[in-house]
């Protein structure tokens, strides 16, 4: 191996990611006063909350009366019931206070009449128990995410928190079962940096690229996830993949769910506003999973719009020009840039698109990764939060807008759990050679692959396998085959071709890397959904076609070992947090 | 008169040509600027020749073709593809904009590609932003309320305020309007720059904060300010469609009014 100089460094906390999430928990550990560090493989502001248009949902009740117990059923209801209602208890909740946090940080929301936070309807989200349309979702127009993001970024150099920007994490140094820091690779110098510290906060976001099609930015390639399971822990759900209802056909840009809580509608190639039969109450503005589902019979039954009859349409050209221009800016740019598209004359183009992932790494509501040894036990010094976590607050299926409110009520549960834990100041655990190596060797090898398979290549062939074997429609037979290809990319990394060998900005490497992350959540997702052998939110099989409390009221549980990938369950937890509300018993759902 | 010469190293070379071999009916040439500070070389533009009949829309297209089947050392920014994260700003047939935005269908012959201007070059099309992100950190981007006891109630803002914030609070900080302006090349370490006045107007313009006379009065200086000479490149070149000059021009009517 190459020897290779390292830096150390010594932090009470290392947040690993800078999207809304890790800033959140940033700006809580520095206001805290502990020593925190915040890697990021991208500067803040290109981290992919900027992309969410939509909204973040609270019940504050500025448009009409909203409770926090009616925002925790509809997030029961839209998790298919496999969220912990401990923890959608504490995210609902908490929530209405962290979204005025935001607006005073300085989130420039659009207003209402009185001057308040304006609030638009969304899909699942309703009123009084499933009766009738709540108003919940915090916008900022449609650039939510975008105006969350870069206040969270003002917010962490108001507090001096440290950053460490365009470093790659490599690996979580570990020993005895409990973190003690991470490694990461500086872009821009070619350093090696070892970071120790007491709690390291995994906040690296979701794998959507794992698909072909998704509305993921290229860098959502999972890296957290990935040091997770090297590290010899579990992941959880992973076969619950969020496709969203409206991305551009052809292109996968998204389009927020808001245009439909604008008053936007899905219209097949018919002409038929089809929402109506599949949701007779919510319509349009039924939760994702149900839409995408419903598109894609339409699509599958020839009632698709186009020459190939292979997608639906978006319309918004009956909303008032007025409307669109102040509360759906962006979208109107992104349909023109995108699909040649002017969205007060024409539909868009649309067809369900990977978005999200409701899996990731098991955690309870403080944040605090959780593994399964007899039962559940937390990992010292390891946390994660937003899309990387799976708290599980989202279970079966994310409500639209819930995505926002995860990451800041979690970032700031998670900073307030580590000044609980951690002592300021106290002294550092030494790290073994033996473990950095571990991880360096890792490293060079894969930085001296001389085979002849370009990573390219490797890359697509998970991502079409994924998108083919693993969509919204699952059955015995696709996901049986998914299981097998999906170990062919993995065992083509032997003869993986790294052709920049240099340590400066090499991207070449870095997207090998990351494709060594992302195959290993390929694997864990495809095999998670195998072994579901019942339908819930978005994991629709054709041949388990209804939930199945009985034998799947639990998360998936799944272990990396090489190609091999092991499978356990927990039981989905069936408490609330507190007395305020009660235990809300499954049901069928329906919307 | 004095004669200047540039120092050896700025010197940019032809480099590789890469043939195509896919037997396309439909190349196109693309030329890109690259250095590669590990090998001690002087930059060189590389030609690629690109099947454009396989080949997505936009510049960014052209960019993933060439280092996913071409040459993968490429070394370019990307993350979100669709026009918000402002990752791929670069030089693109000599207008700086988003490579995930810009459709190649616009421009004709050859392109060309190059870093943004008159950024230190880190790698091929990486240039260095520290210095404006620096000045970014310098103009206190957040809100500046009395927190005491008023902590769990949300600001009003009427909608009237509310919409003074558009056109501003919309930057992605791409750096395109910045590394444009003539005025920034010359005095970057100094003047703030269009990206950064921008912002700066954008928390000036913001009926909720309580520092305005403070903030204009930090950016009310010869070089951080009045570099700007109105040259408009910044307007010209925003990926977003955003106002830079007309900020800088709001802000300057405030100081010589207030």
């Amino acid at each position: 191996m190459n020897a290779y100089k390292i830096i150390d460094h010594e932090y009470d906390v290392v947040v690993l990611g800078a999207g809304g999430s890790g800033l959140r928990a940033a700006v809580g550990l520095s206001e805290a006063g502990l020593k925190t560090a915040c890697i990021s493989k991208v500067f803040p502001t290109r981290s992919h909350t900027s992309a969410a248009q939509g909204g973040i949902s609270a019940a504050l009740g500025n448009m009409g009366e909203d409770d926090w117990r009616w925002h925790m059923y509809d997030t029961v209801k839209g998790s298919d019931w496999l969220g912990d209602q401990d923890a959608i208890e504490y995210l609902c909740k908490e929530a209405p206070r962290a979204v005025v946090e935001l607006e005073r940080y300085g989130v420039p929301f659009s207003r209402t009449d009185d001057g308040k936070i304006y609030q638009r309807p969304f899909g699942g989200m309703t009123k009084n128990y499933g009766n009738g349309t709540a108003q919940r979702t915090c916008a900022a127009a449609d650039r939510t995410g975008h105006a969350i993001l870069h206040t969270l970024y003002g917010q962490a150099l108001k507090q001096n928190t440290e950053f460490f920007i365009e470093y790659f994490a490599l690996d979580l140094i570990m020993k005895n079962g409990e973190c003690k820091g991470v490694i990461a690779w500086n872009l821009t110098d070619g350093t090696i940096h070892r970071f120790r510290s007491h709690i390291t906060i995994i906040a690296t976001g979701g794998y959507g690229k794992v698909y072909y099609s998704a509305t993921s930015a290229h860098t959502c390639t999972g890296d957290g996830n990935a040091m997770v399971l090297r590290a010899g822990l579990p992941l959880q759900d992973m076969e619950f993949v969020q496709f969203h209802p409206t991305g551009i056909y052809g292109v996968g840009c998204l389009i927020t769910e808001g245009v439909r809580g604008e008053g936007g509608f899905l219209v097949n190639g018919k002409g038929e506003r089809f929402m109506e039969r599949y949701a007779p109450n919510a319509k349009d503005l039924a939760s994702r999973d149900v839409v995408s589902r419903s598109m894609e019979m339409e699509i599958n039954e020839g009632r698709g719009v186009g020459k190939n009859k292979d997608h639906i349409n978006l319309h918004l050209d009956h909303i008032d020009k007025k409307v669109i221009d102040e509360r759906l800016p962006g979208i109107s740019e992104a349909a023109k840039t995108f699909a040649n598209v002017d969205v007060s004359k024409e539909p868009i183009p649309v067809v369900p698109t990977v978005h999200y992932n409701m899996g990731g790494i098991p955690t309870n509501y403080k944040a605090e990764v959780l593994t399964l040894n007899g039962s559940e036990k937390t990992v010292p010094g390891l946390m994660a939060i937003g899309e990387a976590a799976c708290v599980s607050v989202h279970g079966a299926n994310r409500l639209g807008s819930n995505s926002l409110i995860d990451l800041v009520v979690f970032g700031r549960a998670a900073a307030k759990r580590a000044a609980e834990i951690i002592k300021p100041g106290s002294p550092h655990e030494e790290v073994s050679k033996s473990e950095t190596d571990k991880c360096l060797q890792r490293f060079d090898k894969i930085r001296n692959s001389d085979g002849s398979t370009k990573t390219s290549e490797l890359r697509l062939q998970m991502q079409k396998t994924m998108q083919s074997k693993c969509a919204v429609f699952r059955t015995e037979k696709t996901l049986k085959e998914g299981v097998d290809q999906i170990r062919a990319p993995y065992e083509g990394m032997s003869d993986i071709s790294v052709k920049d060998k240099s340590l400066l900005f090499n991207t070449d490497l870095v997207e090998t890397l990351e494709f060594e992350n992302l195959i290993s959540q390929a694997l864990t997702t495809m095999d998670s959904a195998y072994n579901r052998k019942e339908s819930r939110g978005a994991h629709a099989r054709e041949d388990f076609a209804k939930r199945d409390d009985k034998n799947f009221m639990k998360h998936t549980l799944a272990w990396q070992n090489g190609k091999k990938v092991e499978i356990k369950y927990r039981d989905v937890h069936s408490r609330t947090l507190t007395n305020d509300v009660q235990y809300f018993p499954p049901k069928e759902r329906v919307y | 008169m004095a004669q200047f010469s540039l120092p050896q190293n700025s010197k940019i070379e032809v480099g590789n040509y890469f043939k195509d071999k896919t037997n396309s009916k439909n190349l196109r040439k693309i030329n890109v600027y690259r250095w590669d500070p590990s090998t001690g070389k002087n930059p060189r533009i590389d030609t690629f020749e690109v099947d454009m009949d396989n080949c997505g829309p936009k510049v960014l297209d052209i960019l993933f073709k060439i280092k996913n089947e071409i040459d993968p050392s490429l070394t370019f920014r990307r993350s979100c593809a669709h026009g918000v994260c402002g990752s791929c700003a670069m030089n693109i047939d000599g207008v700086n904009g988003l490579a995930c935005i810009k459709s190649h269908s616009d421009t004709n012959g050859d392109l060309n590609i190059y870093p943004l201007p008159h950024l230190r070059v880190v790698k091929d099309l990486i240039g260095d932003l520290t210095t404006l992100y620096k000045q970014y950190e310098s103009i206190q981007p957040w809100l500046k309320v009395d927190q005491t006891g008023q902590e769990k109630t949300e600001l009003k803002q009427s909608q009237k305020d509310r919409e003074k914030l558009d056109g501003y609070y919309e930057c992605i900080l791409c750096a395109c309007c910045s590394t444009s302006c003539p005025s920034y090349w010359w005095n970057g370490d100094k003047y703030l720059g269009p990206a950064v006045l921008l912002q700066a107007y954008r928390w000036i313009n913001d009926s909720r904060d309580g520092d305005k006379k403070e903030r204009l009065k930090k950016v009310a200086d010869e070089l951080k300010l009045y570099r700007c000479h109105t040259i408009m490149n910044c307007t010209n070149s925003c990926p977003k469609g955003l106002n830079p000059a007309k900020a800088i021009g709001s802000i300057k009517k405030m100081l010589a009014t207030s």
